[in-house]
């Protein structure tokens, strides 16, 4: 497997306060890695460094790199190219307040599809890859606020899909939802590794153990440990991980 | 009325062994009816008063002092309303999507603004009469016309519209722009197509706010629109708004119900405009 995403001496700071020391680690093509850590780890930190989210928040300075398929994200790849390569999803579902239709075509729109034909073949693809066609095929033109919460959030990992990315970020992406529906995504999620790269932040320690290849393992914003996620789970080389991933704090 | 009743009932049965519960219960209720009795009070007033004297000669197309026609007035008043909305809407709310979503926080600019549209809605609308008389009146040549009243009160309706907008745009989760900017859209497209349509409620709240002012403005308009007793001959003809019109009508105090009629007039036209922006923007918004 080729090396998709690289992370390389990355320190990370809002204002003062330094949020990532130091961070090492790099990402596979077609898996799904799983940072996990306690709350203010700053994993989310990282993953939203990885599609430049990090620049709407005032005083955030990134040093170091980052690089997609070898080129700096901060500095070889236009922002809105990187973030049609590099989707994300969000913590909590936040489809637009508009129809089903119209929130999977958004991206497409906006990168420039125009034609009808194109666009239906598109959003029912999304839908379809998001494991949701069969539940709003029907009412596509409804509001997409008129869905469940685990619907919203397939909806929302359409929407990502239909711009065709290469890389999935995922925060927290069933922490909102209810556990049939968080099923729901994490089955989705294997089938998704088939063709996308995944990295998912995760509280959920059995959620980790259960999807991922890799897990990484955050504290105070260091990279604790790295590895292959029976591994880690199994055997962790650092006290500290084993502390964690046993629930002795965290 | 009779779930009214019952639900005072109830609440008063449920505090009765609380007594300051009990006491900020009647308290609301009771600030509740006196603001509705108000209302209904000045709008009875109003309609049995004005409503005898809504006659056909009102509504003659020449005003004449005996028939005391109102057709141009009503006339001159949606000109005045249509062209100021014109003016002060679009500027307010490009103003308040540079505030909300371009402009940082804490910067001098801003502060300044803020000050700005602060300090203009605290004018009291004769100076804002003054001002336009000597700027667009006198120093633009324009004369006593439609083009001086409505730049007037769009200036004086600015400072409204620019804050109903801002709150409305504020009110907007920031979860739609993240959603927006993580699929590579840029600022303008997640302002226009995510943020602006969310916001449209609110944002009419303020336009409708701002209507009520336009069409009950008297002193900013006597100085500027004129108080001539025909529909303006165009953008620079001179002409009263109904507002003049019933204040001109009772201070010369030789028709003072005919004044009350306009004033009828005057409420019907408020109501009709304020459904027509909802109605506009019901079509603007797509229904979710």
């Amino acid at each position: 497997m080729n090396t998709k995403i690289d992370v390389k001496n990355v320190d990370l700071f809002y204002g003062d306060f330094k949020a990532l020391k130091n961070i090492n680690m790099s990402f596979k093509e077609k898996e799904i890695t799983a940072l996990i850590g306690p709350s203010g780890c700053g994993k989310s930190t990282l993953l939203k460094s990885i599609n430049r989210m990090n620049d709407l928040v005032e005083g955030c300075r990134v040093t170091g790199s980052i690089t997609l398929d070898g080129k700096d994200v901060y500095k070889d790849v236009d922002v809105t190219e990187l973030r049609k390569r590099v989707g994300m999803v969000f913590q909590k579902p936040n489809p637009f307040p508009m129809s089903i239709y119209d929130n999977v075509a958004y991206g497409p729109r906006t990168h420039g599809i125009r034609k009808k034909s194109a666009l239906d073949e598109l959003v029912e693809q999304s839908l379809k890859g998001a494991a949701i066609w069969d539940e709003c095929k029907d009412r596509l033109k409804k509001s997409a606020l008129g869905l469940s919460g685990g619907q919203q959030q397939r909806l929302c990992i359409a929407r990502a899909l239909a711009v065709h990315p290469e890389v999935i970020l995922m925060d927290e992406p069933t922490s909102a939802l209810d556990p049939i529906s968080t099923l729901k995504i994490e089955d989705l999620m294997s089938e998704l590794k088939e063709q996308y790269t995944v990295i998912i932040v995760t509280h959920n320690m059995q959620q980790a153990a259960r999807i991922s290849d890799k897990t990484a393992f955050f504290l105070l914003g260091e990279l604790i440990e790295m590895g292959d996620t029976e591994e880690i789970f199994s055997n962790p080389k650092e006290q500290k991980t084993e502390e964690y991933i046993t629930g002795r704090f965290g | 009325m009779k779930t009214a009743v019952n639900k005072f009932r109830d609440g008063f049965r449920a505090r009765l062994r609380h007594p300051f519960s009990l006491l900020a219960f009647l308290l609301v209720w009771a600030a509740m009816l006196l603001t509705v009795a108000i209302l209904a009070f000045i709008v009875i007033h109003i309609l049995v008063n004005g409503i005898p004297y809504l006659t056909p000669s009102l509504f003659e197309w020449e005003y004449t002092s005996d028939n005391c026609s109102v057709v141009f007035a009503i006339i001159n008043t949606l000109n005045i309303v249509g062209m100021a909305l014109l003016i002060g809407v679009p500027i307010g709310i490009f103003a308040a999507i540079y505030l909300v979503e371009y402009a940082k926080r804490g910067n001098r600019v801003v502060r300044i603004i803020r000050l700005t549209t602060e300090t203009l809605s605290g004018i009291p609308s004769i100076v804002y009469g003054l001002f336009g008389f000597i700027f667009f009146n006198n120093a633009l040549g324009w004369g006593y016309s439609m083009m001086s009243g409505s730049f007037t009160v769009g200036i004086m309706i600015l400072p409204l519209v620019i804050r109903s907008t801002e709150e409305a745009l504020k009110s907007v989760p920031d979860s739609f722009r993240e959603g927006s900017f993580g699929l590579g859209a840029g600022k303008l497209r997640t302002v226009f197509r995510v943020v602006l349509p969310s916001a449209i409620p609110g944002i009419l709240a303020g336009i409708i706010l701002a209507i009520g002012r336009v069409v009950g403005e008297t002193a900013a308009l006597i100085f500027t629109a004129g108080s001539i007793t025909k529909v303006a001959s165009g953008l620079f003809g001179a002409g009263r708004t109904l507002a003049i019109h019933m204040y001109l009508l009772s201070n010369e105090g030789l028709h003072v119900n005919e004044s009350y009629a306009t004033a009828v007039v005057l409420l019907v036209t408020v109501l009709l405009i304020n459904l027509l922006a909802s109605f506009v923007a019901k079509k603007l918004q797509k229904k979710f």
